[in-house]
């Protein structure tokens, strides 16, 4: 049979389009970043100093530096994770290997779900109720992270979840073949073959959580504080909030302008730290757990 | 010789979905039994009857016999399913060791079972490991993590790993398809030597390796058990039409 050579030109043609679309709309999308990296390191790194990191702000936060609020954000990060990573992790256990296929596990999912699509600002108004004045915590490191860590849950649950499922059934079937309880593989085969993934979630989660401000505009955030918080139960000043402040309240925004990219630049480094060793972590466990 | 397994009139339902349709069949002790048939007739749905591996899918109906030794093994307390699937082995289509060292693969159906002895532990490992003729390739690596070693040394180790429990039946569900020919000739000569002290069934879709490896061959089609019977008989004179439309190739 002869085939027409205008249809592999027409062919070719197509291919070339699409892949030069697509590989210039990925670059542009890379590009984008840079460009958004360079221009906070280009405006923030003119005022980074050991004393900016290290020092209390002053003159109305328009000198000195920012260790307040790394530190804030350092102790709202870490507890948040600790509320939310042990329970998002047995939660979506009990979602992938204990729930029934059903009604109510459809629910579950759903709640979950959903729970991921509330705005952050609904969970500082829900943790401002139920953690600072219900509770009685006040406005605190530990409302704080609690709130933050409802708002990283669904993240955990779901990443989690996923990461159960893609555990091929046979390792299960494999353990139980040899008398495994369900718990014991659980804990000895499916979750370290997991494990990789789950961390995935744990990323996610801190990028999600170290960055947002709603969240703990009513429940922990401080103006500005004079030391450093004692504990848990006292009110902190973290790195969004205080870009937020310093940025658009204030008589001298226009002096503390640098103060604040320097701030922005801060919070991206730390972003991007939690970020590389989370991976890290991910790459070294998922080595162990090599798949061929 | 004496019937190790048997099923008496089997139906067993996904669902609305009529999977196994009355089987029955009664496989001797000491035989490597081969079952075939195209994908979806039912083949791995019928070995797991044998370890009630079934129970864990939602939704699943059985009916009739499955006896092990004559007795009833769905009758049992539901606190013997661990002892049941203790004496009943399993080796899988993809090798799929744990995440574990190599001498922790072995040892783990010794460890789930509550059994410390180190020095014991050890014994088995290494005779296992030899059984499964592995020994000589991993004695010094024992250390290592088993995604470390090849696809057929894997599933060998996954065979070490279904022996050291002391299983006396050995299921295997297309326990070569996903190696090289050289890891499958040595799956096959494995699995002559095993049948001295196990029952196997295999299942596969390579007639060539039911031919060699088997004693008995059942051959199962849309659910029903069309012709079980000697090996040699039904690669030679099959008495039935669609086994030997099977088995020549002529199918469908
Ligand atoms: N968990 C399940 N739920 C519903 N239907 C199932 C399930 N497992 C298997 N089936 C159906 O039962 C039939 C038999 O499946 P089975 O896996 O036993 O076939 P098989 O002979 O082993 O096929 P293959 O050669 O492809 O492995 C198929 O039609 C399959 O779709
Ligand atoms: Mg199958």
């Amino acid at each position: 049979m002869e085939f027409p050579e205008s249809n592999e030109k027409r062919k070719k043609l197509g291919q070339a389009i699409m892949f030069g679309l697509s590989r210039g709309i990925s670059y542009g999308i890379v590009a984008l970043l840079f460009l958004i990296l360079f221009f906070i390191v280009k405006q923030g790194i003119g005022v980074i100093s050991w004393e900016f990191l290290t020092a209390m702000p002053t003159d109305g936060m328009t000198k000195g530096g920012i260790w307040p609020a790394i530190v804030g954000t350092v102790y709202l990060v870490l507890g948040s994770m600790l509320f939310a990573f042990p329970v998002g992790v047995m939660a979506g256990i009990y979602v992938n290997e204990y729930a029934v296929a059903g009604p109510v596990k459809r629910f579950v999912k759903m709640m979950t779900n959903n729970l991921a699509g509330v705005p952050s600002i609904i969970f500082g108004l829900f943790g401002m109720a139920l953690f600072v004045n219900q509770m009685g915590f006040g406005a605190s490191i530990l409302a704080g992270s609690l709130t933050l860590g409802l708002l990283a849950l669904p993240i955990v649950i779901r990443t989690t979840e996923e990461a159960l499922k893609s555990v091929d059934d046979t390792f299960r079937q494999a353990s139980y073949a040899l008398g495994g309880s369900k718990l014991y593989t659980i804990r000895k085969v499916v979750l370290p073959i997991a494990l990789p993934n789950i961390l995935t979630g744990l990323i996610l989660a801190v990028g999600r959580v170290s960055g947002e401000t709603a969240p703990i505009l009513f429940t922990v955030a401080a103006y500005f504080l004079p030391k450093l918080p004692s504990s848990i139960m006292d009110q902190a000043m973290a790195l969004p909030y205080h870009l937020y402040v310093i940025s658009t309240s204030g008589t001298q925004i226009e002096a503390s302008r640098p103060m604040a990219y320097g701030t922005a630049l801060v919070l991206v480094v730390i972003v991007l730290i939690v970020n590389i060793a989370a991976a890290l972590l991910r790459n070294y466990f998922g080595k162990k757990v090599k798949m061929n | 010789m004496a019937n190790k397994l048997e099923t008496i009139d089997v139906n067993l339902h996904y669902g609305d979905f009529h999977a196994l349709k009355g089987i029955s069949l009664a496989i001797p002790d000491h035989s490597v039994t081969a079952l075939i048939g195209p994908s979806g007739c039912g083949k791995s749905t019928y070995l797991r009857l044998f370890n009630r591996m079934n129970d864990l899918i939602p939704n699943t109906k059985i009916t009739g016999q499955v006896l092990m030794d004559g007795e009833d093994i769905y009758k049992i307390k539901s606190s013997k399913i661990d002892h049941l699937r203790r004496t009943v082995g399993m080796v899988f289509q993809k090798p799929n060791p744990f995440p574990k060292s190599i001498f922790e693969n072995v040892a783990y159906g010794l460890r789930v079972n509550g059994i410390s002895d180190n020095s014991f532990i050890e014994n088995q490992v290494e005779k296992t490991l030899r059984q499964a003729v592995l020994w000589e390739e991993v004695k010094d690596k024992l250390k290592k993590s088993a995604f470390e070693l090849s696809g057929g040394q894997q599933q060998r180790l996954c065979i070490a790993r279904a022996l050291a429990i002391e299983p006396t039946v050995i299921l295997m569900d297309e326990p070569a398809s996903a190696l090289d020919p050289i890891s499958t000739g040595k799956i096959e000569d494995l699995i002559f030597e095993l049948k001295n002290q196990y029952t196997i069934i295999i299942v596969t879709h390579n007639m060539q390796q039911a031919g060699r490896v088997s004693d008995y061959t059942g051959f199962f089609y849309l659910g029903n058990l069309i012709e079980f019977d000697k090996t040699k008989k039904i690669f030679t004179s099959p008495s039935k039409r669609e086994t030997e439309n099977y088995i020549t190739g002529r199918f469908g």
